[in-house]
């Protein structure tokens, strides 16, 4: 498997992947995958369901352990620390913003749901987090639509503000790591571009882990793109390379053409 | 015009029979309720004042009031509730939210289950044993309040586990995502969005406490006791205590001569204060449901 970044900003890894393997009781959903991600990087990771995309999600920020029967071998470093070892695991997780498939408004007030990460974290004065609601609810262009009813409830949002608001939750922490999994799913053509602008400004601070089952996404938007299937990584490239006449493996451009089975 | 097959117009027929029956069905359910409430009504008219409420029992409990057994019914609930609610809801949450399946969660399980099913005199000969025996308080209030914290236990963890479990997940996932520990996720957002059903489980026990004769009559109800009318606190919990359901069995099986009226009153203000109950806790949880937040 070679990658070959464009230039060298990117080399550095804030993520190193080594034989990851995960099994939900005796089915194996990641069969030793390797890769790095580097810093202020978006990362598309494409493949069909069942791929092992979220689970991979799951293990960098460690909510996997919720899950009872999964067994995780080999290793996930961030900034060169073996995530296992970290003993702070809400740190961790504060490190990581989240934003899943179908958006979930927590049952709070708009203005709630983006101040809770910040107030598990010990953040109490109100000023402070009046600047960290504004802030994260620019970022994700949600501001303009919801500055005058801050109190109202997020559950009360539309779909594709919904999941705008989850998106300003996830950066409610300030994240290192934004990972993003399949956010398109649930939200109308419109909002999706309106989202995909916002990433794009962020990469400038944070670097992007973004599945998508829309390989269009991954090519407007990553730098390169991994394609996994069936848990193992068939590919992982600068995106031109992977969307290309020919990419190293014969089933990344049967996919990413739309002619895969 | 559009005009009716012969199908379409069976299946409608079928359909208004079928709904008049379950009609049938439901007002043959809500029958004996009136019947037995009208004729409770009916018969303790005579008796039924505020007096009869707050007076002794008379003349070898031929006559007088309620007043004995009825505080007796409270202070057995309440203090049964004090020790049921605390333990059944803390433990529905150790089950539901931190306990990963092991046989020590599936032995608690199956334990909630059959205990849930043990009839009141095993629990009350289980009372006898533990609480008036072994743990040396005698025939008292606390006694026989414990046999019913015990009895009313395992539905207390049931009802909590099942409003824990109308939470959605994907809420606890969203929390546990920001770095929330399980408590914090459990405080902020589990139980404000559960407290509705998690109470109404709890007081829906009041009345299968407040009814059960077997479990009180070993460990602390007694036959008669005279104590100050209209005083709150006229018993002591290490003491024992007459009971509403008690009082009911034997002025109607074990004293001759009782006045027509009182074994009637006596079970209309058991089954009013239990409807009342029921009625508190529809209340709120039409309360807490407009509150509902997603």
């Amino acid at each position: 498997m070679k990658t070959n970044s464009q230039n060298g900003s990117q080399m550095t890894p804030i993520i190193e992947v080594t034989d990851l393997r995960v099994h939900y009781g005796d089915k194996l959903a990641l069969k030793g995958v390797s890769f790095d991600v580097y810093q202020n990087e978006i990362l598309g990771i494409i493949g069909p369901a069942q791929s092992g995309k979220t689970t991979l999600l799951k293990v960098i920020n460690r909510t996997l352990e919720f899950t009872p029967d999964a067994t995780i071998e080999g290793s996930v470093k961030l900034d060169g620390e073996d995530i296992s070892t970290i003993s702070d695991v809400y740190g961790l997780r504060r490190r990581i913003g989240m934003v899943q498939p179908l958006p979930v408004g927590l049952p709070l007030s708009i203005y709630d749901n983006v101040a809770f990460a910040p107030r598990t974290a010990g953040i109490r004065s109100k000023s402070e987090l009046d600047v960290i609601v504004e802030r994260c609810l620019q970022q994700a262009a949600l501001w303009e639509e919801v500055k005058e009813r801050l109190n109202t409830l997020g559950t009360q949002l539309s779909g594709g503000q919904q999941q705008r608001l989850t998106i300003a939750r996830a950066l409610s922490h300030q994240p290192e790591i934004l990972c993003l999994d399949e956010f398109s799913i649930a939200v109308d053509p419109v909002t999706t571009m309106r989202i995909e602008e916002v990433l794009k400004t962020l990469r400038t601070e944070m670097t992007i882990l973004l599945v998508t089952n829309l390989v269009q996404q991954a090519k407007r938007l990553a730098n390169r793109t991994a394609f996994f299937l069936n848990g193992d990584l068939i590919e992982i490239d600068t995106t031109d390379i992977i969307f290309s006449e020919n990419p190293a493996e014969q089933a990344t451009y049967d996919y990413v053409n739309g002619t895969f089975g | 015009m559009f005009t009716e097959t012969e199908i379409s117009k069976r299946k409608r027929q079928t359909e208004n029979v079928m709904r008049i029956f379950f009609l049938v069905m439901t007002s043959l359910m809500i029958l004996p309720l009136l019947l037995i409430i009208g004729y409770l009504l009916y018969k303790a008219l005579p008796v039924l004042s505020l007096e009869f409420l707050f007076t002794n029992p008379k003349d070898n409990m031929r006559a007088g009031g309620l007043w004995a057994p009825f505080l007796g019914t409270i202070y057995l609930v309440v203090v049964s509730l004090f020790v049921s609610a605390p333990i059944g809801i803390f433990a529905a949450v150790y089950l539901n939210e931190y306990a990963r399946e092991s046989w020590f969660t599936r032995i608690t399980n199956l334990a909630v289950v059959n205990l849930a099913g043990v009839p009141s005199i095993v629990h009350a000969l289980f009372g006898v044993g533990a609480f008036v025996l072994f743990a040396g308080l005698g025939e008292s209030i606390l006694a026989a309040s414990l046999t019913l914290a015990i009895m009313t236990l395992p539905v207390i963890i049931a009802s909590t586990t099942e409003a824990l479990k109308a939470v959605p997940m994907s809420f606890r996932e969203a929390c546990w995502n920001l770095g929330a520990t399980r408590w914090q996720t459990i405080r902020r957002i589990v139980i404000p969005n559960s407290i509705s059903g998690i109470l109404t489980g709890v007081i829906l026990q009041v009345s299968r406490a407040a009814g059960e004769t077997a479990p009180i009559m070993f460990t602390g109800a007694v036959f008669y006791k005279n104590i100050t009318e209209g005083n709150l606190f006229a018993y002591n919990i290490t003491e024992q205590c007459m009971a509403l359901s008690l009082h009911l069995f034997t002025i109607s099986t074990q004293v001759p001569d009782v006045t027509e009226g009182i074994p009637y009153g006596t079970a209309v203000v058991l089954v009013g204060s239990v409807l009342l109950v029921n009625a508190a806790s529809i209340v709120l949880r039409v309360y807490l449901r407009t509150r509902k937040k997603w």
